[in-house]
């Protein structure tokens, strides 16, 4: 009896020796900022690219968001590091999408929307959200540069397995809530640590009634629970995501390929080492407070007090959160004034995310005072929005529409917030400085940030009519 | 990479739990292209106000730890980013040990390529060396720790024993550049690639190269 991790993982094992096995892996997604020191490497012991044909590079964490980009990028350094990962491409041999191609986008939103990313696959690339592509029943996880050097050399990486671990939610998520909502609500009730050494396999109604964009937004967070992957095991959802994209098989090989992702699922009685129980019907939508991802509450909370912590640790943890967040005790979350609005990133960049927040400011204009960018997670998210016109419903709202890329996520392009500045934000962290030195981050869902931008606190999105609008996303 | 036999040096706590990597190393620091000269960006939210001016109460602005090369920290250190540029900033600053209750998993690995251990001890054994750390320095407290016996020599004269797995040891205590190592197994990747094109035929139309 296996898991859909143990079968991922046996089916890549090249050679083994007791716990130590090198593992194949079938695609590797490559950006600028984790790789010129790998291709560095290669370049100085005389090493090629093994297989160009199993790598794609895209530049997207410092890719300035502005439509001017095409012309020039400011940033020196930015700059440096997107002409040495085209020319890192150039001279492997390693297919490479360049800023001002349409396709261009978040590694994480593209792989999937290109067909690259299918069932089955081992998935690497020098970034931790990579696990956002176990939506699709693949094993995927981030590497550090040292270890996309070793992958590019020999398509092969050194591991030790994990162990199994199932977060389960047998009822359905209740209708206003997102996948957003119960992604911040696992990580809150995991914790950041509570799934180190394993992977998370994500099983019951809650998530497998969730579309495929949805399950990548749950699957992109379990590094927040700790964990090394998440997983959800390929079902009609996803063979109805791959049909027909750039990288999926044709015809016949597709049945045949369906076939045999179908056998990938855990089998009936297979045991976890870990498992984590969560009821849906409890949920509301949720919001941080602090500066861990697990600091997440529901929308109708309020600021915690950190004597409240029984553990020391946690204690001081809050305590410092509450100092850098510039919040009190007690304070109901629902109202705490925000400047900024964050709508994009590889959790919540994909075209339901824009549904989701345009559903809730078509026809609204957003809070005096208040500034919000809209950042497509792809330029293909992007081209849809424009046709179904969301483009113009942001900006009737007030809200800025920008190029594809990772923006305020990270801050490492010029999107970043001012010391001191609170933003509600779809991403996926709250680290202290994350979205710029001293900027404090309230993650939400797109629904929520929208909600927020348009009375400048945070709100209970719930109060807004438009909730039957949207599907679970 | 270099070998990591055994350290004596000074260490430095930092007993905060889910110390991330946006903290060890900003995203700002990022830019560069090379893997050096990282340590000056190192944990600069803490090191700094929202002025620039250096924090008192931080223990890397302190001059008892200056050069310190171990590390004692919180359950959870290095979680979040899978930037390697972590460890490479860490390393950048003299530390070459890490002591905590627990890691996250790329952090770990990637201490590994860099000659950086990381040593997982019970929280309240953790405590008790930080707590050293933190009145010890004053007598030029030195903690030695030895790989190659596992086991960690207080200023004090205790002994810790440590356990780390197998492999991680043995990379560490060789220094190897285990991308030679899997390249040696050239034979069994390609068998692995036939076997598997054979086992999932399919694959034959779909295209990874769908650029
Ligand atoms: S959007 Fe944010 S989390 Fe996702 S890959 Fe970019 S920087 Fe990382």
């Amino acid at each position: 009896m296996k898991t859909l991790y143990d079968k991922l993982w046996d089916r890549h094992v090249v050679w083994a020796d007791g716990a130590e096995a090198l593992l194949y892996i079938d695609l590797h997604l490559v950006h600028e900022v984790t790789s010129p020191q790998a291709f560095a490497g290669l370049r100085g012991a005389g090493r090629p690219v093994r297989a160009p044909s199993r790598t794609l590079a895209v530049p997207d964490h410092n890719v300035p968001t502005t439509p001017d980009r095409s012309h020039a990028i400011k940033d020196a350094e930015g700059r440096r590091q997107l002409e040495a990962l085209a020319a890192n491409c150039r001279e492997f041999g390693v297919p490479y999408i360049p800023m001002d191609d349409m396709r261009q986008g978040i590694v994480h939103v593209i792989g999937p929307e290109l067909g690259a990313t299918m069932p089955g696959m081992t998935i690497v690339c020098g970034d931790s959200h990579t696990s956002t592509h176990g939506a699709f029943g693949a094993l995927a996880f981030g590497i550090g540069t040292s270890e996309v050097e070793h992958v590019l050399a020999t398509q092969c990486l050194p591991m030790r397995k994990s162990l199994n671990m199932a977060v389960i939610a047998e009822d359905p998520l209740p209708p206003g809530l997102t996948a957003k909502d119960l992604a911040l609500a696992v990580t809150a009730k995991v914790g950041a640590a509570g799934g180190v050494g394993h992977v998370i396999e994500y099983r019951g109604a809650a998530f497998t009634g969730l579309s495929m964009e949805g399950r990548m937004t749950v699957c992109n967070m379990a590094i927040e629970a700790g964990a090394r992957a998440g997983l959800m095991a390929p079902d009609e959802t996803t063979f109805a995501y791959v049909h027909g994209r750039a990288g999926a098989p044709r015809g016949a090989d597709f049945d045949r390929a369906v076939e045999d992702w179908r056998s990938l699922a855990t089998d009936a009685g297979a045991a976890y080492d870990k498992e984590v129980v969560l009821t849906a019907a409890d949920l509301a939508p949720q919001v941080t407070w602090g500066t861990s991802p697990e600091d997440a509450l529901p929308i109708t909370g309020r600021v915690p007090d950190p004597d409240s912590f029984a553990d020391p640790d946690k204690r001081a943890a809050a305590k410092a959160s509450l100092d850098y967040m510039g919040l009190t005790p007690g304070t109901p979350l629902n109202g705490i004034v925000i400047d900024k609005v964050f709508l994009g990133s590889c959790t919540n960049g994909r075209i339901e995310d824009l549904r989701a927040a345009a559903a809730v400011l078509r026809g609204r204009k957003i809070a005096a005072g208040v500034g919000m960018l809209v950042v497509p997670g792809s330029g293909q998210v992007k081209a849809a929005a424009e046709r179904e016109g969301l483009d113009a419903v942001f900006r009737a709202a007030g809200a800025e529409w920008r190029e594809p890329g990772c923006s305020m996520c990270l801050g490492m392009n010029p999107d970043v917030l001012k010391p001191g500045e609170r933003c509600a934000a779809t991403s996926n962290r709250n680290f202290v400085g994350r979205q710029g030195p001293g900027g404090r981050t309230h993650l939400v869902s797109p629904a929520m940030a929208a909600a927020a931008a348009l009375t400048g606190r945070l709100t209970d999105v719930r109060k807004f009519t438009q909730v039957h609008e949207w599907k679970n996303s | 990479m270099e070998k990591f036999l055994s350290l004596t040096a000074v260490a430095v706590p930092l007993p905060m739990i889910n110390v991330d990597t946006d903290i060890i190393i900003p995203a700002r620091a990022l830019k560069t292209t090379a893997r050096d000269g990282l340590g000056t960006l190192a944990f600069h939210a803490l090191r700094f106000d929202g002025e620039g001016n250096a924090r008192e109460v931080c223990v890397f602005n302190q001059a008892r730890y200056r050069g310190a090369g171990i590390l004692i920290a919180g359950a959870n250190f290095g979680c979040g980013s899978s930037r390697e540029h972590a460890a490479w900033a860490l390393r950048d600053m003299g530390v070459r040990c890490v002591i905590a209750p627990s890691f996250a998993d790329i952090f770990a690995s990637n201490c590994v390529k860099n000659g950086l251990l990381c040593v997982t001890l019970p929280q309240a054994t953790v405590d008790a060396l930080a707590r050293l750390a933190a009145e010890g320095n004053t007598a030029g407290g030195l903690f030695t720790v030895d790989l190659e016996r596992q086991c960690i020599t207080t200023p004090d004269g205790g002994v810790v024993p440590f356990a780390v797995d197998a492999a991680k040891r043995g990379k560490l205590m060789a220094g190897l550049d285990d991308i030679g190592a899997t390249l040696a197994r050239a034979g069994e990747i390609e068998a692995f690639e036939q076997r598997r094109g054979r086992a999932e035929p399919w694959r034959a139309s779909a295209r990874l190269d769908v650029v």
